[in-house]
């Protein structure tokens, strides 16, 4: 199912697939390793529009919530025992 | 010969460079610990080679000031030590295969080395030597493990100039990633589920509070207990001394006075005498230090482990409101040890507005250790109400002030995109190391400035100066704060040292209303000069106009209030 790291559920494994913001954008993402083909895990997003947590390769990442809604992923059936 | 250290934030460059040098440097489990190029020299083969601790970059496409200056760096070296973090390869390689494509001889260090076995991470280190063409070193950083190898292999560091593009590079990392590194399926260990516990707001806001709380209350116990048991004991044996000394001196005199201060009720009173070996050591040694050592000593517990990343990513919402990053937490917590690191740390923020606001904010609501310490001696008395009314008002003001510059200063804060590193455990000795450092840059730094703040307070009395300014200053201190005219005496001091006049409060015999007033008042209106002289090299002159007039409209505002409301 294709959705945005925003929409994504806690706890729950996607793929990240594509991008939907500028080359800029996209290069302060790849800085973190997030590049399309990834694997991910949502920990937790903050309240009151905080940002989102995700895991990447055993490191943590936390991402403003518009950037979020920017990040278009393919969530994973497995994975959303948490 | 110049080497630098170059790679990924929080990877544990300083680390290297103190086991390198033998120069003691802050470290913590935080991105941007190093905020300024730390320079150092080690013996290599016989010559002295200069080492170059640069800040942390994740490339070198120079899109921030920081990664600027470490791609200006590589213009001037002669070797790279590229510092790897061995449990994240693939992210870290991006900057280690751009640092190959820029003809400088490069060696390759694997930190952390020690943790990648119970990540279940394993690399083949002579595989990626031979896919990078560089010799490639495995160290644990914090004990020193592999940094005999590492020197002893700095002359195999080999230049390359191939060109990729970034897909090519990105392609290329994959390439070495599926050749070198296997990753079994590990067991989710205790710290890993507290790092998802601490960052989920309905565990993570909990356990915030709780931390915070331990954290103040902890300073306070350790604090008054060393007072109690060692340093109020130390100075009652010193007392017969200076009473001696007293004695010889006739009770009286200039020299008298300097020296050991008025006598209170024919007695020295190490708090209120104001004589240089007395009140000058008194209170940064006997009322001040115990708290720094305490606050120093859970500081650094909090940036070893890793915490202070998650506390900004829970606070991260309230901060852009006042228009900052989460990450703004780190100034303002360094801002209660002493606001002078506090002040220089606002660095690892982007953007100039968010710089202005959280260095504005920091100097005018964020009482330093010194400070804190000296209202505790005062408002202790009074209990709970007179501490709570003091921190409520400080913390108000910093969230309104916060606001409102965020609402009516122009520019944008970019959203927050951060690594949260993994948490540790503290590592003892570089712990220890740590603390050494800060409470002597406190007795080397802040000693001295006692020392002036009291000498000029006998000055200012002696030559009557005091009384004149109280008189001219009397509308606002007597009309608007409600405080004697003498407290102005305090004032003039509390630019060199915000302590010493705190401690000069003591004399005047105000009731908890007006001591919390004079707290209040004292924290806000202006940085001591230390800060001050750092806040000018931070801000530039333009902006610590701004800042400074700010300060004085925001401290009468709310010393005026305080005095109606109390």
């Amino acid at each position: 199912m294709e959705t945005t790291l925003f929409d994504l559920k806690s706890g729950q494994e996607a793929v990240i697939k594509n991008f939907k913001g500028g080359a800029e954008f996209q290069k302060k993402l790849r800085s973190l390793n997030l590049r399309a083909g990834k694997t991910i895990r949502k920990v937790t997003a903050e309240p009151f529009h905080g940002p989102v947590v995700i895991e990447i390769d055993n490191t943590e990442v936390a991402i403003g919530m518009n950037m979020a809604k920017k990040i278009v992923v393919e969530a994973s059936e497995s994975g959303s025992d948490t | 010969m110049k080497i630098l250290l170059m790679g990924n934030p929080n990877v544990g460059k300083s680390a290297i460079f103190s086991r390198l040098t033998g120069i003691d440097v802050m470290i913590s489990n935080y991105p941007g610990t190093t905020i300024e190029l730390k320079k150092g020299k080690m013996k290599l083969d016989g010559e002295t080679a200069e080492v170059i601790d640069v800040p942390g970059t994740y490339s070198l496409d120079p899109a921030s000031r920081a990664e600027e200056v470490a791609v200006d760096m590589l213009q001037e070296g002669d070797l790279v030590i590229n510092v790897v973090d061995a449990t994240n390869l693939e992210r870290n390689l991006n900057l280690t295969l751009a640092l190959l494509e820029r003809n400088i001889p490069v060696i390759t260090v694997l930190n952390f080395w020690d943790e990648i076995r119970h990540l279940g991470i394993h690399i083949d280190v002579k595989k990626l030597e031979s896919c990078l063409d560089i010799p490639v070193v495995p160290v644990v950083a914090v004990t020193g493990e592999g940094i005999k190898t590492l020197v002893s292999r700095l002359h195999e560091a080999k230049a390359h100039q191939k060109r990729y593009s970034e897909e090519e590079r990105w392609e290329n990392i994959g390439k070495i990633i599926r050749e070198v590194q296997q990753i079994t399926l590990k067991k989710h260990t205790l710290l890993e589920m507290l790092e998802d516990l601490s960052v989920q707001p309905l565990t993570g806001i909990p356990i915030m509070f709780s931390v915070l709380i331990v954290v103040f209350w902890t300073v306070r116990i350790v604090g008054e207990t060393m007072i109690a048991y060692l340093f109020d004991p130390l100075f009652a044996l010193y007392l017969p001394l200076v009473t001696d000394l007293s004695r010889m001196l006739g009770g009286g005199g200039v020299i008298h006075d300097i020296l050991l201060g008025t006598l209170i009720a024919g007695q020295i009173d190490f708090i209120q005498s104001m004589g240089l070996l007395t009140t000058g050591l008194y209170v940064p040694l006997a009322m001040v230090l115990p708290y720094v050592v305490a606050f120093y000593l859970v500081l650094g517990i909090l940036e070893d482990s890793g915490y202070l990343p998650r506390l900004a990513t829970l606070v991260d919402a309230i901060f852009h409101r006042l228009g900052m990053h989460g990450l703004a937490i780190i100034p303002m917590l360094l801002g209660l040890g002493c606001n002078v690191p506090g002040a220089l740390s606002t660095r690892i923020l982007e953007g100039r507005k968010q710089r202005f606001i959280a260095a504005t904010l920091m100097a005018i609501a964020v009482p330093c250790m010194a400070q804190t310490a000296m209202v505790f001696a005062l408002l202790g008395p009074y209990g709970i109400k007179g501490l709570g009314i003091f921190f409520m008002t400080l913390f108000a003001v910093w969230l309104t002030l916060g606001f409102l510059l965020n609402r009516f200063l122009g520019g944008e804060t970019p959203e927050t995109f951060m690594e949260i590193p993994p948490y540790r455990i503290p590592y003892p000795a570089s712990l220890g190391k740590k603390l050494w450092m800060r409470i002597r840059s406190f007795l080397t730094e802040a000693v001295p400035f006692v020392l002036l703040g009291v000498l000029i307070v006998n000055i200012l009395y002696v030559f009557g100066i005091i009384g004149w300014i109280g008189e001219i200053a009397a509308p606002v201190i007597v009309g608007i704060f409600g405080l004697p005219k003498e407290a102005v005496a305090a004032l003039i001091v509390g630019f060199l040292r915000k302590d010493v006049a705190v401690g000069m409060l003591l004399p005047l015999g105000l009731d908890m209303e007006q001591l919390i007033v004079a707290s209040v008042v004292l924290t806000m209106y202006f940085p001591c000069v230390a800060t001050f002289v750092v806040l000018f090299k931070e801000l530039g002159a333009r902006d610590l106009l701004k800042a400074t007039a700010i300060m004085i409209v925001t401290t009468l505002l709310t010393g005026g209030i305080l005095n109606a409301l109390l």
